[in-house]
């Protein structure tokens, strides 16, 4: 297959509609309007129904609407909406309906502007909606990830019924990278969905809801969906482990901080440094494991976000008191060069 | 060691900055390269700018914004203002003499001026001028052959229904290369 | 910004100033767009009215973001489509404010049309300035609730199809038919005698507020010359001839 040179936005939504996304859904908004071109441009043409709705709240509705038809679907947004989709993920996550929504993030909180950050890490990994949920949560650092990891997100929302999210940021969204992009599915192999809503002929009518008054009956609904969960955790981890055999530093950082820790663990090696990193793909579920046992072999694990520090309590969380475990973070939409983030590696190498 | 080059467009909106970094992406990946284009996007350009980050690599690229740029294309003394500092030292920055008034700063940087507007006047394609600087730009880089970009903007334009451009934004390459080796040689 | 000091020559008197309710900041609008003009109008109406000193502006989000930023009086800004509900709390914690938002019409028409709804049909007394370009300016020309039928945008490339995009959404019309209201107009700004009708209305608009009369939305026709890929004039063009036939001018409720 050649390579061609795409933005980031363009080939999420391309490799989506490889997937066999037949409807999507949405609101506007920077740094993600070329996605949303892209499927008003290219989806009707495939034969899928593109809708530009009158809010986010709405758009994730008509996915769970969509979703509860049996389709694959999808929505897409920016970090202030997908605030407001969060009330439709916890109805989708309630209801087993699975679906895929993308989050572009930009500078938050409130309107914040729309430079490139990881500020909603908290929102996509913590529940962000109401209830007892989980959210299976891809984090790409390339524009080939980005390409793969949606069709991926398409394949565990089906396989494990529940919604799940590319969490990228607006340097991704935005920067152009070659790809070569997954061929298209066989729509055959989408598992089949006997609990959409498709008409009850020939069997007992099916229901999509996401509520039970009965306590009892709420909690086996619960239960299922934790052992769901488990099981997601159990199979689903996915990570990216660069220099990690002989590190004494580790750094831990996921999407484009990620990237710029390559970047950073080639300069801190040729200073003699010896650096690693961990890139969580996966950042629910957190490969966890894996981090507390690479921090038995090093002296520093360096989380770096475009953050205030929000996945930095996961690493904390793993890390324990096995190792140093200091933060570097950069706010408001400023994006550190691998420069920045190398001097701070030289204070703790030399530490 | 791999090689890995930073360059950097700047301009006014308007001056298609954003397209010749993606002209020189889509070159250096025709030519077997790894290659990322980073630009700015938003209400930064109503502010009348524009800029632009490609990185050209023979490795997977890490970091697609960078510290130290090896080649600066200026198109109007803002940009110069701007990014003349951040060169790396040996660097080059081409710079569009029709609108730069000042002579850059720096004296350990390899300056490569080109009246860009004066060029693309005389080819009566006034919009060309990006294409005279990212032909310069090949000739000082030395990475991107010359026909592998002007494949590339032959392509980019047929995919914007201008294919009939084409031919002029090739000779615009052509020309702002002729111009960076008359400058280079009478340094050297 | 400072203001630039101008001499006025002998013989010669100022006729045109710089309304007091503006600040000395400069517009972040596009050259040409009636977002300006309109902005100035609400400006003046303030002015005429003496009330700077007690109103609170509302911006929303969309190319009047910066809204704040021009005026000279208190503003807040508020999340995408909600201004309808902040002025509601504003006024409703505060009687004495004169309270106004200035929204888009995918903040009002699209994403906020709840909110807006019900704070007309609350009779809530604030007045609401309504731009309709038919689009989306600031996130890059989308489809708006306004946009006409066969309209181009980035988000109906092939022109609005009404059969799955619907019609362009009569917010006016709507809300003339609620008991709430007491003041609904849809004006222009293409030309000055349009210009000077619309200042009216929105002075109207004030008043009714200060007379404790209820809720009042002046809508008012705009072009987004930018993202319609059109001269200013062109844009003006456009107005009289396309957007007029859809949205046609008047009072449609009150007056
Ligand atoms: C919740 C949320 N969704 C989307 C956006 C992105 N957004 C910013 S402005 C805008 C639309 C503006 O259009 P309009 O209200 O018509 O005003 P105009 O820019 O045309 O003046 C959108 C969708 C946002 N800021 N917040
Ligand atoms: S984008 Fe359109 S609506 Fe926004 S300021 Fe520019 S011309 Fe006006």
């Amino acid at each position: 297959m050649s390579r061609v040179l795409m933005r980031g936005n363009e080939a999420i939504a391309e490799a989506a509609i490889r997937a066999g996304c037949q409807c999507y859904f949405c609101y506007p908004i920077t740094p993600q309007g070329e996605l949303v071109e892209y499927m008003a441009r290219e989806l009707p043409a495939r034969g899928g129904a593109f809708l530009q709705a009158e809010s986010e709240t709405a758009a994730i509705n008509m996915v769970y609407g969509a979703s509860a038809a049996g389709v694959r679907t999808m929505t897409s947004s920016s970090s202030p909406g997908i605030s407001l989709k969060l009330e439709g993920i916890s109805y989708m996550a309630g209801a087993r309906l699975p679906g895929v929504i993308v989050n572009i993030m930009r500078g938050g909180p409130g309107l914040g502007n729309i430079a490139p950050a990881q500020g909603d890490y908290f929102q996509a990994t913590k529940g962000g909606g109401h209830g007892d949920y989980r959210l299976i949560v891809l984090a790409p650092s390339s524009v080939q990830e980005a390409a793969e990891l949606v069709m991926l997100a398409f394949d565990l929302s089906d396989r494990y019924r529940t919604p799940a999210m590319l969490l990228a940021d607006g340097m991704l969204g935005q920067m152009m990278e070659p790809v070569e992009l997954p061929d298209p599915i066989d729509p055959a192999t989408i598992p089949g969905r006997p609990w959409a809503l498709t008409g009850a002929v020939d069997r007992a009518p099916n229901v999509v809801l996401s509520f039970d008054l009965d306590p009892q009956g709420l909690k086996e609904m619960n239960k299922g969906l934790q052992r769901t969960y488990q099981e997601i955790t159990e199979r689903e981890l996915r990570w990216e482990e660069v220099d990690t055999e002989d590190a004494d530093l580790l750094i831990v950082a996921y999407g484009s901080m990620g990237r710029i820790a390559k970047s950073v663990v080639r300069s801190a090696r040729e200073e003699g440094i010896k650096a690693g990193l961990v890139r969580p793909i996966t950042l629910w579920p957190f490969p966890y494991a894996r981090i507390r046992e690479l921090s038995e072999r090093v002296s520093t694990v360096l989380t770096a976000e475009l953050s205030a520090g929000q996945m930095w309590e996961d690493v904390r969380l793993a890390v324990g008191d096995r190792a140093a475990t200091p933060f570097f973070g950069e706010l408001g939409g400023v994006v550190p060069t691998p420069r920045d983030v190398l001097s701070e590696v030289k204070r703790y190498a030399n530490g | 060691m791999n090689m890995e080059q930073g360059i950097v467009f700047a301009g006014f909106g308007g001056q298609g900055v954003l397209l010749a970094g993606k002209v020189l992406a889509r070159a250096g990946m025709e030519h077997g390269l790894e290659v990322s284009w980073l630009p700015s996007y938003g209400p930064e350009m109503r502010g009348g700018t524009a800029n632009c980050t490609v990185v050209l690599s023979d490795a997977l690229i890490g970091a697609p914004n960078v510290d130290a740029p090896q080649a600066l294309v200026a198109m109007n003394q803002p940009s110069l203002d701007r990014f003349e500092p951040q060169l790396v030292p040996g660097g080059v920055a081409i710079l569009n003499a029709s609108l730069i008034a000042r002579e850059a700063r720096r004296s350990d940087i390899t300056v490569v001026p080109i009246p860009m507007n004066d060029i693309a006047r005389e080819l009566d394609a006034p919009r060309a001028i990006n294409m005279v600087a990212l032909g310069a730009l090949l000739r000082a880089l030395d990475t991107v052959p010359l026909e592998v970009a002007g494949d590339a903007i032959a392509l980019e334009m047929e995919e914007r229904g201008r294919a009939k451009l084409g031919e002029v934004n090739r000779l615009a390459l052509q020309r702002g290369y002729e111009a960076a080796s008359s400058v280079l040689q009478a340094g050297a | 910004m400072p203001m630039v000091e101008t001499r006025i020559p002998e013989g010669y008197t100022k006729v045109f100033t710089r309304p007091e309710a503006l600040s000395d900041a400069q517009y972040t609008y596009c050259p040409g767009c009636h977002h300006g003009v309109i902005t100035r109008l609400v400006a003046e109406a303030l002015d005429e009215l003496g009330i700077r000193g007690r109103t609170v502006g509302i911006a929303p989000v969309g190319c009047a973001v910066f809204l704040y930023r021009f005026f000279n009086c208190d503003f807040v800004q508020a999340a995408h489509g909600r201004a309808c509900a902040v002025a509601t709390g504003l006024k409703r914690a505060n009687p004495d404010l004169v309270v106004f938002s200035y929204q888009g019409d995918g903040d009002l028409g699209a994403i906020g049309t709840a909110e807006t709804v019900h704070a007309a049909n609350r009779g809530e007394n604030i007045t609401v300035i309504f731009i309709n370009n038919q689009i989306y300016g600031m996130t890059g020309g989308e489809m708006a609730p306004t946009t006409l039928p066969g309209q181009r945008t980035v988000t109906s490339p092939g022109g609005r199809d009404t059969r799955l995009m619907g019609y362009p959404l009569k917010v006016s019309e709507m809300l003339a038919q609620l008991d709430g209201p007491c003041y609904i107009t849809r004006q222009s700004v293409h030309d000055a005698r349009h210009v000077g009708l619309t200042r009216k209305a929105i002075v109207q608009a004030f008043r009714n507020q200060l007379e404790g009369k209820g809720f009042s939305l002046v809508e008012v026709l705009a072009a987004c010359p930018t993202n319609f890929k059109m001269s200013p004039e062109q844009g003006n063009t456009w107005v009289v001839e396309k957007a007029m036939k859809a949205f046609p001018l008047g009072d449609l409720k009150g007056a």
